[in-house]
């Protein structure tokens, strides 16, 4: 067979050093279309700063982060112009922040947070914007009636979902997360997870998730990669690598977890 | 394909680093086939390393050494070596599997776990619940409980949903682990008539059973997975 | 005579000036995209039209012909002091009739009165960044007009429709000039937006508080930013001008007395003034004297 299709994003050897401090240092992979990276680790495990990297917000120190663009062509995103690489996050991809209000307008209704990416791409018609808004309003389960109140009214959980709404307007291939259920109660977090869940599937998403929460990793994403002082010390599949943990520091976090 | 299965000479060990790296052998040396239409039974007494041999043919164990050959895609493709995206296809289209207890998701109903399968695969949504509703009604699973998500399910309903969820598709190799612990008679023996099914299909189906009377109605051949153990081997 | 003798020329000194030009030909050369300028400290406050005088004086030249207007009024006293002040520094001759000036400087209106090639309206300017009010932070407004990322503009817009069902700015109406810069004409109500798409005249804005220079030069592509399903649209009014029943022009609201009496006229005094010299007369030209 095997897989005749090509990877979606290519990250070689990416290290970002802090003078002699290490973010990240290494970190190799490839993402395939619709498949779910979780990348776990405790603080200062350089997931974030990895993520950065990835995602165009943090420039390397060393190492390449390439993408294929919708016409087919591998492009290194740091040889890109600062304007396409803002034009790739505002269509290709999405930015799920951990903290919503990072990733929201928090002083512009909801149905204008939905529709700025449309708008930013030329969209100029009200009626057809404030209906694609309305329409995603109601997939991420949020009320038709809130579209003209403004996040700062919104709980956390709805205030995410509002993020997350806001992210996949524009039909993103690639969407990165940093702890999109942090913070969240925890019957939030199942239903924040839940709807990911079904959106990436539903949408064939690639997502790269950063979590400390393996049951997140457990329940969203396919493959996983463990790391610890900016290396990445074990991947593979995820129910294997939480199922039969080799390195010690992922025995370690996988026992570390309370049973309820 | 006659042979969708062939294991040959893998080993396995845990090394526990939390308990100053002592390492536990599992199995060495295990090696037999799968033919198609027929269903084997792993043998031997608890902890023999039955359920390991079983995870490590789909991919959810890692193996130390050895090769876990598998008809797929009309390729044969090594499990222990291939990559995670290679096995998520072997997965997908090839080898299904029981497992002993259900690892439920909030919010996601009986039902649609058990179409889950069929619809990433590809198959419409509807069409795979159709499916579904068939086989949990086989598996007298109460309609009332179809659509609702299994984390409130008693050991056996959890254990039917699993099944139904391992059966729906039609890969050419079936690994069971326990599948009828938590039954009751009746259902045991929808059970065992599934597995007859399955066989006259040309699944090949590889199956823990403690239970004495499921496994001589099912097993084709027994191994014994004591000649395994790796201690055994090792002298 | 004396008096001009303790003042180089419009008050500036001649490398000011200079500096100033500079500023305005980049602003002529890339249409709508605001210059910075080392704005100087001039005889009047902050607010008070300092950005558009440098500009003025900057351009002004002996022979050049200089209208002042406030609010569309010749008469009023911040026209009136500013036209005097050039007088006094740059010994010019000075005008009321539109048609007359070379140069106009307007504090919020455009004349009615259709510009021609050889003039130049010079803008006073308060705040000239059209996204200020979504986005605070410079740093950010000028990546957005560098990068041409306008969406938060229409962001706005957006909010409008869906407060009040249609688009509520009034003046200050944001407009794209040449299809690339979003600009902000200064307070000019939007009845005036149409007047500066493809005029003839050179169009400058300065603003002294917040130091930048901008421009639209002659025959200048400027469009008023709008939804497909909600068009940009003026301002209409009911009636004519009272004084001198012209119609499809900005009228200001005069109020007579105190029982709710008023009359609607023309913002643009000139423009009145030569209409009933032409013998126009609106309903109330009895009354106004």
């Amino acid at each position: 067979m095997m897989i005749i299709d090509e990877p979606l994003l290519r990250a070689s050897s990416v290290t970002k050093l802090y003078g002699s401090r290490v973010g990240c240092e290494d970190v190799s992979f490839e993402l395939w279309p619709g498949e779910v990276l979780a990348v776990v680790g405790e603080s200062g495990s350089g997931k974030t700063t990895l993520l950065n990297c990835l995602s165009t917000r943090l420039p390397p120190t060393a190492g390449s982060v390439s993408y294929r663009m919708r016409d087919g062509n591998f492009r290194d995103l740091y040889e890109m112009s600062e304007a396409e690489r803002r034009f790739l996050m505002r269509t290709d991809w999405g930015f799920v922040h951990q903290n919503p209000a990072d990733g929201l307008r928090m002083t512009v209704s909801a149905g204008a947070n939905v529709g700025e990416r449309l708008m930013a791409i030329g969209d100029r018609h009200y009626g057809k914007i404030r209906s694609t808004a309305i329409d995603w309003l109601t997939r991420v389960e949020i009320a038709q009636d809130r579209i003209d109140d403004q996040p700062r009214a919104f709980s956390g959980g709805m205030r995410q979902r509002l993020q997350i709404a806001r992210n996949l307007v524009t039909g993103p291939r690639l969407v990165f997360m940093d702890e999109p259920t942090g913070g969240l109660d925890v019957s939030v977090q199942a239903r924040l997870l839940d709807l990911l869940r079904g959106l990436v599937s539903d949408l064939g998403l690639a997502a790269i998730v950063v979590t400390h929460d393996l049951a997140v990793a457990r329940l969203l994403s396919q493959r996983m990669m463990v790391m610890k002082d900016g290396r990445v010390i074990e991947t593979g599949l995820t129910d294997r690598v939480l199922d039969d943990p080799r390195e010690p520091y992922t025995q370690l976090l996988v026992s570390s977890i309370l049973q309820v | 394909m006659a042979t969708p299965l062939v294991v040959s000479d893998v080993a396995k060990s845990f090394t526990m680093h939390l308990r100053d790296g002592i390492r536990l052998p599992v199995v060495a040396g295990v090696s037999f086939e799968l033919h198609a239409g027929e269903c084997v039974v792993l043998g031997g007494p608890s902890g023999a390393g039955k359920s390991s041999i079983l995870k490590m043919l789909y991919g959810n164990y890692s193996v130390d050494a050895g090769r876990i050959l598998v008809e797929h895609d009309g390729e044969t493709v090594d499990l222990a070596t291939a990559s995670p995206r290679t096995v998520l296809a072997v997965r997908r289209d090839t080898i299904g599997y029981v497992s002993q207890f259900l690892r439920t998701v909030p919010r996601v109903s009986a039902l649609d776990v058990v179409a889950e399968p069929l619809v990433s695969r590809g198959e419409q949504r509807e069409a795979a619940r159709d499916r579904a509703r068939r086989l949990l009604d086989r598996l007298n699973l109460p309609e009332r409980l179809w659509s609702l998500p299994p984390t409130t399910f008693s050991g056996g309903e959890q254990q039917r949903v699993n099944i139904a969820r391992g059966f729906i598709t039609d890969h050419p190799v079936l690994l069971l682990d326990e599948p009828t612990a938590s039954l009751d008679a009746a259902n045991r023996a929808v059970v065992i008539g599934m597995i007859a099914e399955k066989k006259k299909n040309g699944v090949a189906l590889l199956g823990i059973f403690h239970d004495a009377d499921v496994r001589d109605e099912v097993a084709d051949r027994v191994i014994d997975v004591t000649r395994f153990s790796a201690g055994r081997v090792a002298a | 005579m004396s008096e001009l003798a303790s003042y180089n020329f419009a008050y500036l000194d001649e490398q000011t000036k200079r500096m100033i030009r500079r500023a305005i030909l980049k602003g002529i050369a890339i249409p709508g995209y605001q210059v910075p300028f080392a704005s100087r400290e001039m005889p009047m406050p902050y607010g008070w039209g300092t950005g558009g005088v440098q500009v003025t004086a900057s351009i002004i030249g002996p022979d050049d012909v200089l209208k002042v207007i406030d609010q569309g009024a010749d008469d009023t006293t911040n026209a009136v002091s500013i036209r005097a002040f050039i007088k006094k520094v740059a010994n010019v001759a000075v005008t009321t009739k539109t048609a007359e000036a070379t140069i106009i400087q307007t504090r919020h209106r455009i004349p009615e009165a259709e510009l021609q090639a050889g003039q130049t309206i010079v803008f006073q300017v308060p705040i000239p960044e059209p996204l200020r009010f979504l986005e605070p932070r410079e740093t950010e407004t000028r990546k957005m007009h560098a990068l041409e990322e306008y969406g938060l503009m229409h962001v706005k817009l957006y909010e409008d429709i869906a407060r009040h069902g249609r688009i509520a700015t009034t003046y200050a109406y944001p407009v794209r000039v040449e299809g690339r810069y979003v600009m902000d004409p200064s307070p000019t109500p939007k009845f005036d937006n149409p007047k500066m798409h493809m005029s003839a005249a050179l169009q400058l804005f300065g603003a002294g508080r917040e130091k930048r220079i901008y421009a639209v030069p002659p025959y200048t592509k400027v469009v008023s930013l709008d939804f497909e399903d909600h068009p940009f649209e003026v301002q209409t009014f009911d009636k004519p001008c009272a004084l001198c029943s012209a119609e499809q022009v900005y009228l200001d609201e005069v109020v007579l007395d105190d029982r709710g009496g008023r009359m609607f006229v023309c913002s643009d005094t000139d423009h009145c003034e030569t209409r009933r010299a032409e013998g126009h007369r609106g309903e109330m030209a009895g009354e106004a004297a």
